[in-house]
């Protein structure tokens, strides 16, 4: 993956497929300059046996092929740039996953268009699951929150396009002064 | 998150219009690859695109959704569009200038774009 912005979107298809029913996807960048990134859900979860072996990259549940590159990726994008990764699961709870990036590490790759991804998964995913993005530096906070906006709407789908329209400038006018930076 | 007042009038904006929207059988379809090797080769730029044209032209007959990988990963981005009544088309390696053209020519006018699909970029 070329930059973080990718693996957003890439790991949270992840909990899509868990058939969670809520993803909270957040960011917290300290004063340091670490960035930590996890994705929350509550979807499906993984017995403990799966995740031991989940971030070996010919592990997959899908039944086309015998590689699955998304967590082994994020793995390797944070860990050769210092960072850290971590992963728990509970069967029938959820996962979480969580890496982590010393932006100022000349090996960390760069964020890209983090924004445009959050954007794109509340646009495919209109109906289900829920979204909750946070972002979080010290000097600013942002929030989004798929629920609010679906009360706000009131039936209407959300990738309606003056909705999707509104929906950017919200994300893009919090977000991204914590993250693309 | 900006102030939802203003998604109250964009409600109301939206309800009116839903009414002239084209439903069931003149829906056009566009399908994106979007799984890990998609997203690496660029689907997400190309997706929003797709919605941006949609928006910009006021078409209100598209949908884009997305599908995961169907093994020909070194042809992505991939999408499909499906237009009711005939074959579904399947361009291969699209960026988003592409998607400018396949709006224009393929969806507003029904001109599949040869150069573009699957069989020009195999055939060669």
């Amino acid at each position: 993956m070329r930059d973080l912005s990718m693996h957003v979107l890439d790991i949270v298809q992840n909990s899509i497929k868990a058939n969670a029913e809520l993803i909270t996807v957040s960011f917290t960048r300290d004063e340091n300059d670490l960035l930590t990134f996890t994705v929350e859900d509550n979807g499906c979860g993984m017995s403990a046996e799966f995740l031991a072996k989940v971030t070996d990259p010919f592990t997959t549940t899908r039944t086309t092929r015998k590689v699955g590159l998304g967590i082994p990726m994020l793995k390797q994008s944070s860990e050769m740039a210092g960072g850290s990764f971590s992963l728990t699961s509970e069967v029938g709870v959820g996962t979480t996953i969580s890496a982590s990036f010393d932006l100022k590490n000349i090996d960390c790759i760069p964020m890209g268009e983090i924004c445009d991804s959050l954007l794109t998964l509340v646009i495919l995913n209109p109906d289900r699951p829920e979204f909750v993005f946070k972002a979080k530096s010290p000097k600013s906070e942002a929030y989004f929150d798929t629920r609010m906006v679906r009360e706000a709407v009131g039936g209407i789908s959300l990738n309606e396009s003056d909705i999707s329209a509104w929906m950017k400038e919200s994300i893009d006018e919090e977000f991204k002064p914590i993250l693309e930076v | 998150m900006k102030s939802l007042a203003e998604l109250e009038a964009i409600r109301q904006k939206t309800l009116s219009k839903v009414g002239t929207r084209v439903e069931g059988e003149d829906e056009i379809r566009v399908v994106v690859g979007m799984a890990t090797c998609g997203i690496a080769a660029g689907a997400r730029p190309v997706m929003l695109k797709f919605v941006e044209e949609a928006q910009k032209r006021n078409l209100k007959n598209v949908t884009v959704s997305q599908t995961g990988c169907i093994g020909m990963c070194r042809l992505e981005p991939m999408l499909d569009v499906i237009v009711p009544g005939k074959e579904k088309v399947t361009y291969v390696k699209v960026n988003p200038d592409m998607v400018s053209r396949i709006v224009a020519e393929h969806i507003v006018n029904g001109h599949v774009v040869t150069e573009y699909t699957i069989g020009a970029a195999e055939g060669k």
